[in-house]
Parts: C-alpha cells; sequence; structure tokens
C-alpha cells in the first residue's frame, strides 16, 4: 500500500484552474522532489494532500486514510510544514513544540519535545520565543513541529527556502536521516536538491504533472538542469 | 519518537491542549491586561458615576449590572477577535487544519478559553458586590444570579465575536464587525431605537423583537429571576455563532 496517494487531484480558484486531475502515489523509502515554477500549483496540491484545502474533485489519501473522511486518522500520520513555516510567534520554541505534541495527544510529550529539540538542533534556542528567532530557526521550527510524532508521511513545501548553504546542509542531513522509515515529499524550486535529496522527481506546470520519473533518469535528462526544468515546463 | 510512544487514545488531552494553549495566549501579550483594566474601570465607574449606585442608597447591584451588555458588546469583540483572525494573519492555520484535531474541537476549545478569560475579567469586579455587602446588607442569591447572567451575557457576544473572527484576516475588522453586531442588540429593547423600530415594524412586531435585546434578558437575573428563557437565549446566541463560525472555518 502507498503511503501518499492523490487520485485525480482538481482544484479552481474562480476561473483559474490551479491543478488539473493530479495523481500519483509515494511508496515507504522514497523522497519525492515536487519540482515547478511559482504559481504551478504546487502548494495547491501541497494543501489539499495534507487536507487543509478541500479538493474541488479527487481525493488524497494518506496511510491509507482518506483525509476528507477519516481527517484525524490521516493526519496522526502525516507530518506537515506549510511554506515559510507558520508558527505561533509569541511562544517559545519548547512550548509551541510542546502544544504540538499535545494536541497530537503524544504519550509522552516531554520525551518526545527534548528529541525533537535535540534531533533539530534548536537545543540552544528552545527558550527564546519564535518571534525572535532568525529565518534558519524559525525554518527548523516549523520541521520539528512536522517529526515530533515521528510520522511516516512527510510533506514539506519549500523547507529550505531562505535558508543559507550550511542551513540547508543541516535540513538535508535530518531528512536523509529519517527518509528510509517514511515517504516524504518535498516542494522546492531549487533544482540541485533534487540530486542530494530526492529519489524521485515530479514536475508540475500550470497545475499539471509533465514528468514523474526516478532521480537517475531525470538527471539523464541532461546535464543543463535550468534548460532541462524549462523545457519541461513550457 | 517511536512508533510504538504514539497514543492510541488521546481522549481529551488534544482538546485540553488547545483550551490552555488559547488561555494562555491572552497573556503572553500586555492586551489581556490592559483588557481587565478597562473592563473593571468601565464596570466601576459606570455602576458608581452613570448609575449612582451609592447615591442610590439601596444594597443592590441592578445598577451595575445595567452596564453590563455595553461592556459586554465592546470587550467580548475585543477578547474574541483573536479567535481566528490571528491564525489566518499569522499561517498557523494551515497547521491547525492539518493537526489531528476536528475543526469543531478547535473551535469549542478556543471559545471556551475565551469564554473563561471573560470570566476572570468579570470575577475581578467582586469587590464591588462585597462593597454593596460591606455598606448594606444585599440579597447574595439575587447578586449570584445577576453575575451568572451577565457571564451567559458575555457568551453570547463572544459568540457574534467569533464568527466576525473567522471571517477575517484582520482583527481590527474583526472587533469593529463584532462590535457593530452586538451593538444592535444592546440597542434593541431601549427607548430611542424602539420608537425608530415602531416606524417599520408597528409596535407589535416592536415587541417581537425586543425579545432579542441583551438587556432584556439580562435584566431577570438582576432581580433574581433565574427563567429557563433568558438562560436558552443566551446559550443559543453562543452555540450558533460558535457553530457558524466553526462552518465558516472548515469552508474556508
Amino acid at each position: 500500500m502507498p503511503l501518499i496517494e492523490a487520485k485525480n487531484l482538481s482544484k479552481s480558484y474562480g476561473a483559474i484552474r490551479a491543478v488539473r486531475s493530479v495523481s500519483f502515489t509515494v511508496d515507504r523509502g522514497e523522497v519525492v522532489g515536487f519540482l515547478g515554477p511559482n504559481g504551478a500549483g504546487k502548494s495547491t496540491t501541497m494543501k489539499m494532500l495534507t487536507g487543509h484545502l478541500r479538493a474541488d474533485e479527487g481525493a488524497s489519501v494518506i496511510a491509507g486514510f482518506d483525509v476528507a473522511d477519516q481527517a484525524v486518522q490521516a493526519k496522526q500520520h502525516l507530518g506537515y510544514s506549510p511554506e515559510g513555516a507558520p508558527a505561533y510567534g509569541e511562544m517559545t520554541v519548547r512550548e509551541f513544540l510542546r502544544f504540538a505534541a499535545d494536541l497530537r495527544g503524544l504519550a509522552n510529550p516531554a520525551e518526545s519535545v527534548r528529541q525533537t529539540l535535540e534531533l533539530c538542533r534548536l537545543n540552544e534556542v528552545a527558550a527564546q520565543t519564535i518571534d525572535t528567532l532568525s529565518k534558519g530557526y524559525r525554518m527548523r521550527v516549523g520541521f520539528a513541529q512536522a517529526v515530533i510524532h515521528d510520522p511516516e508521511v512527510l510533506i514539506l513545501d519549500e523547507p529550505t527556502d531562505g535558508l543559507d548553504p550550511n542551513q540547508k546542509f543541516e535540513v538535508r542531513r535530518i531528512l536523509k536521516e529519517m527518509a528510509a522509515r517514511k515517504a516524504v515529499i518535498v516542494s522546492t524550486h531549487i533544482l540541485e536538491e533534487v540530486g542530494e535529496l530526492c529519489t524521485r522527481v515530479i514536475v508540475i506546470a500550470k497545475g499539471e504533472v509533465r514528468c514523474d520519473e526516478s532521480r537517475d533518469k531525470f538527471l539523464a535528462r541532461g546535464s543543463d538542469l535550468n534548460a532541462v526544468f524549462r523545457q519541461l515546463t513550457a | 519518537m517511536s512508533s510504538s510512544e504514539k497514543s492510541s487514545s488521546p481522549g481529551l488531552k488534544p482538546f485540553m491542549a488547545m483550551v490552555r494553549r488559547e488561555f494562555a495566549g491572552y497573556f503572553r501579550t500586555p492586551l489581556a491586561y490592559v483588557f481587565l483594566a478597562v473592563f473593571n474601570a468601565f464596570a466601576v465607574s459606570l455602576a458608581f458615576f452613570v448609575g449612582g449606585l451609592y447615591e442610590s442608597g439601596i444594597a443592590s447591584l441592578d445598577r451595575f449590572f445595567l452596564y453590563h451588555p455595553w461592556l459586554w458588546a465592546f470587550l467580548a469583540p475585543a477578547a474574541g477577535a483573536r479567535l481566528w483572525a490571528e491564525e489566518r494573519r499569522q499561517g498557523t492555520i494551515e497547521l491547525l487544519l492539518t493537526w489531528p484535531i476536528t475543526v469543531w474541537q478547535a473551535a469549542l476549545g478556543k471559545f471556551l478559553a475565551a469564554w473563561l478569560f471573560l470570566a476572570c475579567a468579570l470575577l475581578m469586579t467582586v469587590p464591588v458586590a462585597l462593597t454593596v455587602g460591606w455598606l448594606g446588607d444585599p440579597d447574595w442569591g439575587v447578586i449570584i444570579a445577576g453575575y451568572a447572567g451577565s457571564l451567559l451575557c458575555a457568551g453570547a457576544c463572544l459568540g457574534i465575536a467569533a464568527i466576525a473572527s473567522a471571517l477575517t484576516r484582520s482583527q481590527v475588522i474583526a472587533f469593529v464587525t463584532g462590535f457593530l453586531a452586538c451593538f444592535v442588540l444592546v440597542l434593541v429593547g431601549y427607548g430611542v431605537f424602539d420608537e425608530l423600530l415602531a416606524g417599520l415594524l408597528g409596535s407589535a412586531g416592536v415587541d417581537e423583537v425586543r425579545r432579542f435585546g441583551l438587556w432584556r434578558n439580562l435584566e431577570p437575573f438582576t432581580l433574581g429571576l433565574v427563567d429557563v428563557r433568558p438562560i436558552a437565549y443566551f446559550l443559543s446566541v453562543a452555540f450558533a455563532g460558535l457553530g457558524l463560525s466553526t462552518i465558516i472555518v472548515e469552508r474556508r
């Protein structure tokens, strides 16, 4: 059974058809790079997958649970970091993670918070309010709340956006550590990330899937990935 | 963080976490203290200086509760403005809606936390009652009924505020629309407004509309009459507001 299933997802905003019948599945152990120009429908697709947006048509299934009909079960298996890593700015990092742990009903929330702070290297800012953090730390906090319950499914919308090279390296390191046990979707427009992080690539443009193939096949399309990307999304 | 540690039946824990966070949220900013101070200052000064509580020479709090619909109409939307508007502004609504809690649970948790906060504001006025008790010999049952009625009235205003907050990402807009809606319910039952309505609806119509005024429903409590109808009225407005705000958030 695939851990993530998108079945003919479609969404329109008024007259604009943002996502048109997008389908794919992701299995355990796969890290899918979700590529596409801005406005291609990446975030909209992710929002439908995670149950934040209701799809006009189609369905999304997380760990065997339909996100519309069995929302709570589906969401228990899901970790999601939205674009820009929103968080309650007035809380400290530790308070925020504790809230996430409690809201998920984790059996041992204090221990989960401790381990997550460790994993995401957030210990030194644990007592700071999130509003006072640098962008790099904020992104890590967003990542931390998504993995605190060790979910089977991880969906990250531009988790490395705006990070410096060291911070990007750090996020990729953590992701790689846990990827084998999970199904992961990472949206990005940084093409270099594909080779370093992903096992598979889905390119989306104008709300449609333009290519869905293994990393190696994608990299073999040409040495200039930017040109490949332009051609696929034209 | 192993899978075996995951709790299979979280029960009430997520809901209580929601209530705790929201309630504590009020005290994370200076706003809460400003709110409590303003509420107290107005509650006390309206009763004494406008209502003439002291000069009346009567050991009763009806002149104190008389102004509570006005206070709640203003301050319940102020406290309720952040309920959903703040989630939208910060983008955290996207987290909340992808965490394993239903919108209904989240909405109820937020509502109860806000109501609890308003209850704290009300509780801080207890010295007024104690003063009356020191000066005279009031009927404490009537005073307790008055406090219960005022709290219910606050819940009704908060229900309206919740709808306003669910509709926008701006706390200012949420506050203003919430206040205007509550304000109408305060005016219903006041002489000048009634005359205006009589022109439109006729006197029979005005009688019908008057039933929905906040003061009309609070007044029996301040006289020590605890009747089912006003209780049902306040609770219906509160829960209708809660329900409608939930639907608005769900349908976004």
